[in-house]
């Protein structure tokens, strides 16, 4: 559970900070010194939906934190035989990679402006996507086929576990994606979408982040 | 320390920009405003009708329960795998279809955007949608009861091998179920308790800081984060254990023999299922307790007319408890056969958390200390809960300190104490906290002769059915057991005792139709309540119209200049000001000398 | 007003209710009394809490109730209060942590001298075992369970040869001397509770957990299984008896060794032809059983049933009951079967006799009772009623059907199963109780429906 209380222990850390910062000194029954000009402290200035998204991550964090941290308690177990790895997830990791880099290029372009090179980070982004999740079901099939099935040892349960929960945040982020893309095509300007291509590039990004733990985990142990 | 009456010039406030508004969804039809609804006030009443709904059916199966135990073999269809499934079901409905889904779903969605001066949640539409997973969760578990084998009887636990294994009724469609259904509610929760935490951080109105909130929003905004952070926990083990029933894996199965077969299990860890369950299950506990001493706090203040006392402790002391009840989980394990290490740990923790709750306690009572305490409804229901609360928190000191707890561990005293902490202290809250809103819900007082015997059978009766049920668990008799037999050590008394129990569960059960009835009829021919029959100060009871309308405030939001507990200021001529009352020549602002 | 007198009353009475209860923690047999101690302290420091912030509260409530022309004190915080107040509760929790956590130190500190034995647990029976002469327990492993090595020995390990192995539900243990007691599964989650004992701990499969103490007393007391582990959680029971050395060495050497249990030799049939004579008079020369004379169909059971029933019957362990007349009749009968040597013969001898159905007497009841069947009975006498030999629950399919009806009148109003050597008794009698005589009628005549034409297919084999 070591992987689970860091992550809680940074989080709480974090919380802390912040409500020190708000609550330090503050008196709340004595009247504030009179304030002009925009808010007083009210929150983040972050639009609410972005905010929304970075608690998502934390709880997705959580979930994956959890799920590494019952992966190591497993471990322990007499049965444990590390993972036959197959190449294609090399290659997979590589798609995925290639898609956060056009998710970026795509929130640039957002950002000042050039509804092409949204259109096309977008495109792209979702097409590496794409083959990443192909080639992570190419990855399942090939281990099955080898005789690695999910119930022949824990470290292959863990695999097809991970990676499917993984994959089910990736099919999750393709449906806003999917909106995204095709209230473009269907003439809006950019700065309607820009907001939506942010949060699927933090998204991107913080599942790429995921994937490269889970994927450096599967390979060192 | 005195406080003073300090003057301040209305003008040093320069009138505040106008904060960006949530935007609203502006349904047409009958079906957009009241089913498919996405304004929070309706969701919360979807939320709470459903769960009160849902709990009524826990309740039945606990009068079940008691019935076999207080008078054994009377009924034919109690037997023990219909008992086990009644004592799964009804603890699993209560934790949390019932107190999770009322206190975060209920009150969160009522009270969160009128208390921070929001028109409606950030995000209507996700809101909507946790609704409806939420209400498919709960038809989930209740088809278990219709499948073959039942549903589960594992437990609310939900231990494995066992789980999942021959000998434990509902073992295959009835745990499917409940897993599901669980992962469903789980992914409902997440979206509205994404709603929750953005709301409070991002939704106050101006001048509403984090300081100014009053602590039933701080209960549920800390509890809303538990939620989110430690359900993945419970859903993780759900689908580990899907797999190892559904696909053969063996992640908590290791080498068994089941009924004479050997299986093809091996390796895996019960243990490591019960890690992961009470990582989620200890927080769970906080997520129902901490809206509850929120609100509490609340009830106090208003109805003692006094500023809750030490309103930042208050506010820290929630934050500490939320943090720490991540690190104390394993005191559910003592006896588990973990790492014995381990518990030297965890009994630290758990007793260190008994610090900021003692301190809760405490400036609960010093609130109605020199107070001016009106004893209407809530504020006996608020005083029920503290002295209920104080037991319940005390019996859980012993089971916290691990060597102390081994005796009673699996015995009736833990079932005694988790009633009384959980289920007694928390709905003595709800009852409150439903005469104290419910002016504020419908334009309408509840009776209050209903509500005086309400209260007094209810918490009478409670008290009743549980402090004798220690002292069964004192004994030794286990927990989840049908039926006691011959032992060498349990005397016949017992069994007069147990029938007692079940004679005031029988009562308190059968009086909660009095409070039902209460809430429809004075629905209908209740008194009239005005805006703000407590004369409150928090923002909810300032608004334009009473039951508030879609957008809550009217055309302009409040704009809020002092914290919600300006009761009995010295100098004011009301012993209230409510929050967005402005600074004004009468109005009180105040500096200590 | 009223409140604050509720809870003065409510107060005092719970006070009163802890003073005057006779239910309380029974008599402590084992050296921990260092738990007791710890939870009186406990007792002592919550009790002044709970008295002293509701009597404050109760007064509080009095004194400032709402009064004409009242106003409340407005103070919203006082620091210095407060800290005294954590720092009090400091002081309060740290004194009754301190010595709950000296007791754990001792508890996870096994003493050196500590003899060892085992407790199994399985769905829904406790066995035992001790490591013999050698003082080494013998490797054990899940895989190696069957029903001829019920306790999953390692065939291969020299260790394990003179472990004594206890199949029953008793156990006893030397007055005085430490004990750690190994707790394994053969399947799911149990506990091994003693509350006189005062430590308990889950039995886990797949990992071995232990506790320690030494039993102070001499007596008998409940083992009771503490983890949910299925239909018949509350009828796993146990027992321990404590007693001097001597007759504990006394007791132990009654029993088997691994070696010994598998060196048994099978009964010989034809040596027990001429020993069934005297059964077949009641029993019917082909084992068919007789209802005019009360005796039931012997063909077709197991033979480790009748072997142990007939050495019940032997050691007046069954059918002593005052009101168990056709019982008494079989003690004499038992009689004549001078040893085990003689009793398996017998019982070999029946195995041959030719098994065709009983004929049912029981109307057979339109109720749909498969449901009720398979979770009160079939779970350890099986689905379709052949009995389970991991399960130690005999055959019931293609049985006399008024006998089992009988036998389940008997246990439920222990006429059968009271005797305290009885090791199946006590569950029997708790799982016959939870049927009403309609239900037993009705379960009966659906266990005689069950198809016995698949017996030999069905019947469980290693």
């Amino acid at each position: 559970m070591t992987t689970t209380l860091l992550f809680l222990a940074v989080i709480m850390a974090v919380v802390i900070w912040w409500l020190v910062r708000q609550t330090l000194n503050v008196k709340p029954w004595v009247e504030q010194r009179p304030w002009v000009g925009d808010r007083g402290g009210e929150g983040l200035s972050l639009p609410p939906v972005m905010v929304g998204l970075g608690v998502f991550l934390a709880v997705a964090t959580s979930l994956f934190a959890l799920s590494i941290s019952a992966y190591f308690m497993r471990r322990d177990g007499a049965d444990w035989r590390p993972l036959a790895q197959p190449m294609v997830l090399w290659f997979n990791t590589a798609a995925l990679v290639l898609g956060s880099v056009f998710f970026q290029t795509a929130c640039n372009a957002a950002k000042s402006g050039r509804v092409g090179g949204v259109r096309l980070g977008l495109l792209a982004g979702g097409v590496c996507t794409l083959v990443f999740l192909a080639g992570q079901l190419w990855a399942w099939q090939h281990l099955n086929t080898a005789g690695h099935f999910l119930t022949a040892n824990p470290a292959n349960a863990f695999f097809y576990m991970l990676t499917a929960l993984h994959g089910l945040h990736l099919l999750g982020g393709l449906w806003v994606w999917a909106k995204t893309t095709i209230k473009l095509q269907r003439g809006a300007a950019v700065h309607e979408v820009r907001l939506s291509v942010e949060l699927c590039t933090v998204y991107w990004h913080f599942l790429l982040v995921v994937w490269l733990v889970l994927f450096g985990l599967l390979l060192l142990t | 320390m005195t406080y003073v009456h300090v003057g301040h010039d209305a003008t040093a406030y320069a009138p505040p920009a106008e904060v960006a508004e949530v935007e609203l969804y502006h349904p047409k039809t009958f079906i957009g405003k009241y089913i498919w609804s996405q304004d929070a006030k309706i969701i919360a009443i979807q939320y709470s009708i459903t769960a009160i709904g849902v709990g009524l059916v826990a309740l039945v199966l606990s009068w079940l329960m008691r019935l076999q135990l207080g008078f054994p073999n009377s009924f034919s269809f109690i037997d023990p795998s219909t008992y086990l499934q009644f004592v799964t079901m009804h603890g699993m409905i209560m934790v949390i279809y019932l107190l999770t889904a009322l206190f975060l779903g209920g009150f969160g969605n009522y009270l969160i955007p009128l208390m921070v001066g929001a028109r409606d949640m950030v995000f209507p539409y996700v809101n909507m949608l946790s609704y409806w997973f939420y209400l498919f969760a709960v038809l989930l578990l209740m088809a278990s009861f219709f499948v073959p084998g039942g549903p589960t009887g594992s437990g609310w636990t939900l231990y494995p091998p066992q789980s999942i294994l021959p000998g434990t009724p509902g073992a295959t469609w009835g745990i499917i179920l409940m897993l599901i259904s669980l992962a469903v509610f789980i992914v409902g929760f997440t979206m509205g308790g994404l709603n929750y935490v953005v709301t409070v951080l991002q939704a106050r109105t101006r001048g509403m800081t984090l300081m100014r909130l009053p602590l039933t929003v701080w209960g549920i905004f800390m509890a809303s984060i538990l939620a989110l952070l430690a359900f993945p926990a419970l859903f993780v083990s759900a689908i580990m254990m899907l797999f190892d029933l559904l696909l053969g894996t063996s992640f908590f199965m290791p080498g068994i023999v089941s009924m004479g077969k050997q299986l093809d299990y091996g390796g895996g860890s019960p243990v490591l299922f019960q890690h992961l369950f009470w990582f989620f299950g200890h927080p769970e506990v906080y997520i129902v307790a901490l809206p509850a001493f929120g609100i509490v706090s609340d009830l106090l203040s208003t109805h003692a007319r006094r500023p809750i006392f030490g309103y930042r402790m208050m506010v820290w002391s929630i934050v500490i408890i939320g943090g720490l009840s991540f690190v104390v989980w394993a005191h559910h394990m003592y006896v588990s056969g973990m790492n014995p290490y381990f518990g030297f740990f965890f009994a630290t923790t758990t007793l260190i958390i008994a610090v900021p709750t003692a301190l809760k306690v405490y400036n609960w009572v010093l609130t109605l200390w020199r107070g001016n305490i009106r004893l209407n409804v809530p504020m006996l229901f608020a005083i029920g809960f503290i002295f209920t609360f104080i037991h319940g928190g005390l019996t859980g000191i012993f089971l916290g300190n691990v060597s102390v707890s081994v005796p009673l561990s699996d015995t009736m005293f833990v079932v005694a104490h988790f009633h009384m902490v959980m289920a007694i202290a928390p709905i003595m809250v709800v009852m409150g906290s439903i005469y104290h809103w419910y002016p504020k819900i419908t334009g309408r007082m509840l009776n209050v002769t209903m509500g005086k015997f309400h209260f007094w059978v209810t918490f009478l009766g409670s008290y009743a059915i549980y402090l004798p049920m220690h002292y069964i668990g004192f004994l030794g008799v286990p927990r989840r057991y049908y039926a006691m037999g011959n032992t060498y050590f349990v005397p016949e008394s017992v069994q007069t005792l147990n029938a007692a129990i079940t004679v005031a569960t029988l009562i308190v059960g059968v009086v909660q139709i009095v409070f039902l009835y209460n809430l429809v009829w004075s629905y209908f021919k209740g008194k009239p309540s005005g805006d703000n029959p407590w004369e409150a100060t928090t923002l909810e009871w300032q608004t334009a119209d009473t039951p508030p309308k879609h957008g809550n405030f009217g055309p302009e939001l409040p704009v809020v200049y002092r914290w919600a507990y300006d009761y009995s200021v010295p100098g004011a001529d009301k012993d209230f000001i409510p929050q967005n009352q402005p600074p004004g020549p009468t109005a009180a602002s105040v500096a200590p000398t | 007003m009223t409140i604050a007198i509720v809870l003065v009353l409510l107060i005092v009475g719970t006070v009163a209710f802890h003073f005057l209860s006779p239910w309380w923690f029974t008599p402590i047999a084992s050296n921990w009394t260092s738990i007791d101690d710890t939870i009186s302290l406990t007792f002592w420091v919550t009790g002044f809490v709970f008295v002293a912030v509701n009597l404050f509260m109760a007064y509080c409530v009095l004194r400032y109730r709402h009064r004409a022309g009242g106003r409340a004190h407005y103070e919203p915080e006082n620091k210095k209060m407060e800290w005294w107040l954590i720092g009090l509760t400091t002081v309060g929790i740290v004194a009754m942590l301190a010595p709950g956590l000296v007791v754990w130190a001792n508890f996870v500190r096994v003493p050196e001298n500590a003899a060892v034995f085992e407790v199994i647990g399985q769905q829904w029976h406790w066995s035992y075992r001790f490591p013999g002469k050698d003082g080494v327990m013998g490797t054990v492993n899940s895989r190696f369970i069957s029903d001829a090595n019920p306790f999953g020995m390692n065939p291969d390990d020299p260790n394990g040869k003179d472990d004594v192995l206890i199949a029953s539900q008793e156990v006893h243990l030397p007055i005085g001397k430490p004990v750690k007691v190994l707790l394994r599964s053969k399947d799911v989650l149990h506990n091994f509770t003693v509350p006189q004992f005062r430590v308990k701990m889950d039995l886990v499969p797949g990992m071995v957990p232990h506790i320690w103490f030494t039993p102070t007393r001499t007596g008998k007391f409940d083992i009771l299984c503490q983890e949910l582990c299925g239909i018949a959680h509350f009828a796993m029971r146990g027992k321990v008896v404590v007693e001097e050395e001597g007759t504990f060495q006394a007791w132990l050497s009654g029993y088997p060794t691994f070696a010994q249990s598998s060196a048994q030799v099978a009964g010989n049939a034809v040596i027990g032809k001429p020993l069934y004579a005297v059964c077949g008079a009641c029993h019917g020369v082909q084992g068919e059983g007789n209802a005019a004379l009360h005796a039931p169909k012997l063909s077709g059971q197991d033979d480790w049933y009748l072997k142990q029933q007939l050495k019940y019957y032997k050691q007046g362990i069954r059918g002593t009951h005052d009101k168990d007349v056709f019982g008494k009749m079989m003690a004499p009968m038992a009689a004549t079967l001078v040893d085990d040597a003689a009793i398996a013969n017998v019982v070999a001898y029946i195995k041959t006799l030719p098994d065709q159905a009983a004929r049912a007497t029981l109307k057979k009841s339109a109720a749909n009772v498969q449901n009720r069947y398979v979770t009160t009975c079939g779970i350890c006498h099986g689905a379709d009623g052949q009995g389970i030999r991991a399960m130690n629950a005999p055959r019931l399919a293609g049985m006399s059907d008024w006998y089992l009806l009988t036998q389940l009148k008997n246990f439920k109003q222990r006429i059968r199963g009271a005797h305290p050597d009885d090791q199946y008794g006590d569950q029997m009698s708790l799982m016959a109780a939870t049927l009403t005589d309609e239900a037993a009628n009705d379960i009966v005549a659906y266990i005689i429906s069950l198809n016995r034409a698949d017996k030999e297919s069905a019947k469980r084999r290693f």
